[in-house]
C-alpha cells in the first residue's frame, strides 16, 4: 500500500476556513496533556480561559486591546509572506514605529489633536517601512538573505530602544525606571469605551484589513503581489516590475508593524519602554499562518491569539498553572495550521498497488 | 597600551573559547542541516530546550554526561518534528523553524514553572568543571586557554572534526552534500532523499541541543528565562559566513568568541563614554554586515529550501 499525492486546485474559502478551525482545536486537544501534567483539568481550564477573555465587558476590551496590534503585526505578515518575502523582523518594525510616534508626537509640533495623530501616524508607519525597505534592498543589490537579517534587526533596534529610553529621551519624572517622556495628549488615541482600554487603534487595524483586502483583490499592486508570490521568475518574464513590487510590499509590511507600535504607544502605555511588546512582531507571523495570509481572516486570527494571552493569564491567576500555556497554544496552533495547509494543497490518494511511476 | 594587553592575556582567550562554545555546536547543527536542503530556525528553542532539559535531569538526580545525551535526545526530537513537517509534508521551512522555536521555547519554560512553582532563585546544579589535561595544561599560553576548558568544550572542538570527517571522507558524507545539491540525482543512485535529509536534521539538531546544554551544565550552572537570548539566530547567520564548511565554522564562532570577550573588556574599560547597548548591538551589527560582504560569493546548498518529493523530477 502507498500513498500518493495529487495538488490540490484552488481550496475553497469554506475549505480553508474549516482547515483553520481545526488546527485551533487540534492545539487546544494537544494542549490538554500538558494541562493534566501539570494537575489541571483541561476542559475547566479552557472554561476559564474563555471566561478570562469574554467573560466580561472589561475582560473583552482586554481582548481588543490585545488583538490591536496583532491585527497589524498579523496583516504586515499576511502581505509579505504573500510576496514570498519573509519578514521576521515585525517585532523591530513596531519598535522603530514606536520611537518614531514618541520622536513626533511628544511636543515638537503644537498641534491639534486632528492633525497630530494622523502626523504620528505617518511617522510611524514609514519608520517601519523603511525598517524593512532596507533589508529588502540589501536582497536586490546583494542577495542578502533577509530572514536572517530581518531577525538579527530585532535585537539591534531593542537594544536602541533601550539606550535611548535609558539615555537621550528618558523621562525625568519617571523615577528612575528606563522610559521616554510621554506622549503629548494631543498625539493619544481616543478610548472607543469609557473607562475601559480598547482604543482607536483597534479601528484603525480593520480599516487596515479592509484596505488590505481592497489591495491585494481588487488592484494592480494586489494581481503583482500575487504574481511575485506565485513565481517570481515568470512575473519577470510577463513584465511585472518584480523588485518594485518587492520595495513596496516591504514598506507595507514594515509600516504596518510600525503602526502596532504607535498604537501602543499612543493608545495603551503613553510612553516607549524597552518592553512595550510581549512579542507581537513574532506572534504576527503566528496570527498571518492562521489566517491563510487573508487580510480579513487576520483580524479574527488575532481576536482569537490575543484571547488566549488574556485568558490565560486569568485562568493563571486562578488555578496556578503557569501562563506561558499560552505561549504553548500559540505555538501549536502554527504547527496544527501548517500541516493543515499541507491537506490544503494535496489530496491524499491510498494505493493498494505499485507506486506510481515517475512520469505521470 | 591596554588593547594589546588584553590580547596578550591568556584569560582573554579562554574566554574566548568558552563564550564560542555554544555558537560552534549550535553552526554545525545548522550547517549540518542546511548541507542536506533543510534551513532549520527551530535552532533557537531547541537552544532553549537542551538547556533546559540537560539541567533538568542533572537537577532530577542524573548524571552530568547523562544530561548531555538528554539535551541531545530533546534537540533531536525537535529536529524530527521539524523534518516531519519540512520533509515529509514538504511545507514552509521558514515557517516550520519559526513554530519549533516557538513550541520548544514555551514548553521548556512551561516545564520550568510547573516543576518549580514557587521558586525565585533557579536551583543550582554542580556544573561540568574545567579538565587540567596533565602535561598541556602547563603549557604557557596555550595551557590556560585551551586546555584548561570543561569537557563540553573538547567535546565540541572533537565534533567539529566528526563532522568535517563524515562530510567530506564518508559516502554518507557525500550523500549528505548531494541531498541538499541535487535530490534527483541522489534519487537516481538509489539512495532515499527523505531518509538522508530526516537523519541530517535530527542529527544536526541534536547538536544545537548540545550547545544549549553548554549553557546551563558548563558555562553556568542554572536555567534561566531568556539565557539562549539569540544565540541560535547568530548561529544561522555564521552558517552564511562558513560557507557550509566544518572548519571555518569553527574559526567564525572563535572569531565571534573573541570579539563578544573582547567587548566585554573594552566596555569594562570606556563603558562611562559608551552606553553599554552600543557594545551588545555589535555582535548583530557585525553579523548583518558579515552576511552582506559574503552574501554575493554565498555558494548556498542548491536545494536548500526546496521540498522534495518521491518521483519528482525537473
Amino acid at each position: 500500500m502507498s500513498l500518493r499525492l495529487e495538488p490540490r486546485t484552488g481550496a475553497t474559502l469554506g475549505l480553508k476556513l474549516a482547515v483553520s478551525i481545526l488546527a485551533a482545536l487540534a492545539a487546544l486537544l494537544l494542549v490538554a496533556l500538558p494541562v493534566l501534567l501539570a494537575g489541571g483539568s483541561p476542559l475547566a481550564s479552557y472554561g476559564l480561559i474563555v471566561q478570562g477573555a469574554f467573560g466580561s465587558l472589561f475582560a473583552l476590551s482586554e481582548t481588543l486591546t490585545r488583538a490591536t496590534p496583532l491585527i497589524l503585526t498579523g496583516l504586515g505578515a499576511a502581505i509579505a509572506f504573500r510576496a514570498r518575502l519573509w519578514n521576521i523582523g515585525l517585532e523591530g518594525q513596531l519598535y522603530i514605529g514606536a520611537l518614531a510616534a514618541v520622536l513626533v508626537g511628544s511636543g515638537i509640533f503644537q498641534l491639534p489633536p486632528l492633525l497630530l495623530i494622523p502626523l504620528v501616524m505617518l511617522a510611524g508607519f514609514l519608520a517601519g517601512g523603511c525598517t524593512m525597505v532596507v533589508p529588502a534592498i540589501l536582497k536586490q543589490r546583494f542577495g542578502a538573505d533577509e530572514v536572517v537579517i530581518t531577525l538579527l534587526l530585532n535585537f539591534v533596534v531593542i537594544l536602541l530602544v533601550q539606550m535611548l529610553v535609558e539615555g537621550p529621551l528618558k523621562d525625568p519624572l519617571s523615577m528612575g525606571w528606563p522610559q521616554s517622556v510621554p506622549i503629548d495628549p494631543a498625539a493619544e488615541f481616543p478610548a472607543l469605551f469609557p473607562r475601559l482600554r480598547t482604543h482607536m487603534g483597534l479601528l484603525v487595524g480593520i480599516a487596515a484589513a479592509l484596505a488590505l483586502w481592497f489591495v491585494v483583490r481588487k488592484t494592480v499592486l494586489g494581481f503583482e503581489i500575487r504574481a511575485v508570490g506565485e513565481n517570481k521568475a515568470a512575473a519577470r518574464f510577463a513584465g511585472i516590475p518584480v523588485d518594485g513590487t518587492m520595495l513596496k510590499v516591504a514598506l507595507i509590511s514594515g509600516g504596518l508593524a510600525g503602526l502596532a507600535g504607535v498604537g501602543e504607544v499612543a493608545g495603551v502605555k503613553g510612553y516607549l519602554s524597552a518592553d512595550l511588546s510581549p512579542g507581537y512582531g513574532y506572534s504576527g507571523i503566528v496570527v498571518a499562518m492562521l489566517a491563510g495570509l487573508s487580510p480579513i481572516g487576520t483580524v479574527f486570527a488575532a481576536i482569537f491569539v490575543a484571547a488566549v494571552f488574556v485568558g490565560a493569564d486569568s485562568m493563571s491567576r486562578a488555578t496556578g498553572i503557569s501562563n506561558y500555556l499560552a505561549d504553548l497554544v500559540v505555538a501549536l496552533s502554527l504547527l496544527c495550521v501548517l500541516v493543515g495547509g499541507f491537506f490544503l494543497r494535496f489530496r491524499i490518494h491510498w494505493e493498494r498497488s505499485a507506486p506510481a511511476s515517475a512520469g505521470e | 597600551m591596554e588593547i594589546i594587553d588584553i590580547l596578550l592575556s591568556p584569560n582573554f582567550w579562554a574566554a574566548a573559547i568558552r563564550i564560542a562554545t555554544p555558537l560552534i555546536f549550535g553552526v554545525l547543527g545548522a550547517l549540518l542541516c542546511e548541507r542536506a536542503g533543510v534551513l532549520n530556525l527551530g535552532i533557537e528553542g531547541i537552544f532553549v530546550a537542551g538547556a533546559m532539559a540537560g539541567w533538568f535531569a542533572v537537577y532530577l538526580g542524573l548524571g552530568l554526561w547523562t544530561g548531555v545525551l538528554v539535551a541531545a535526545a530533546v534537540g533531536g526530537m525537535f529536529g524530527l518534528l521539524h523534518a516531519v513537517l519540512t520533509v515529509i509534508l514538504g511545507l514552509s521551512q521558514h515557517v516550520s523553524g519559526i513554530g519549533i522555536t516557538l513550541l520548544a521555547t514555551s514548553l521548556s519554560y512551561f516545564t520550568y514553572r510547573t516543576a518549580l512553582p514557587s521558586v525565585s532563585t533557579p536551583p543550582r546544579i554542580t556544573a561540568f568543571q574545567p579538565l587540567a589535561i596533565p602535561g598541556l595544561s602547563d603549557l604557557p599560553f596555550i595551557g590556560p586557554a585551551l586546555f584548561q576548558q570543561t569537557p563540553m568544550t573538547m567535546l565540541s572542538l572533537v565534533c567539529v572534526g566528526l563532522v568535517a570527517l563524515v562530510l567530506y571522507r564518508t559516502p554518507l558524507g557525500l550523500a549528505i552534500r548531494a541531498v541538499g545539491d541535487n535530490p534527483a540525482a541522489v534519487e537516481a543512485q538509489g539512495l532515499s532523499v527523505r531518509g538522508l535529509r530526516i537523519g541530517a536534521v535530527v542529527a544536526g539538531s541534536a547538536l544545537m541541543g548540545l550547545g544549549g546544554a553548554f549553557l546551563t551544565m558548563s558555562a553556568f550552572d542554572a536555567f534561566f528565562f531568556g539565557m539562549v537570548n539569540g544565540r541560535g539566530w547568530i548561529c544561522i547567520a555564521l552558517v552564511v559566513f562558513a560557507s557550509w564548511q566544518p572548519g571555518k565554522a569553527l574559526l567564525g564562532a572563535l572569531l565571534f568568541g573573541a570579539f563578544d570577550a573582547f567587548q566585554i573588556r573594552l566596555q569594562a574599560q570606556i563603558g562611562q563614554v559608551v552606553p553599554g547597548q552600543v557594545f551588545l548591538m555589535l555582535p548583530y551589527l557585525l553579523s548583518i554586515a558579515a552576511l552582506v560582504l559574503v552574501a554575493r560569493r554565498a555558494d548556498y546548498p542548491r536545494a536548500l529550501l526546496q521540498p522534495w518529493f518521491k518521483g519528482q523530477r525537473h
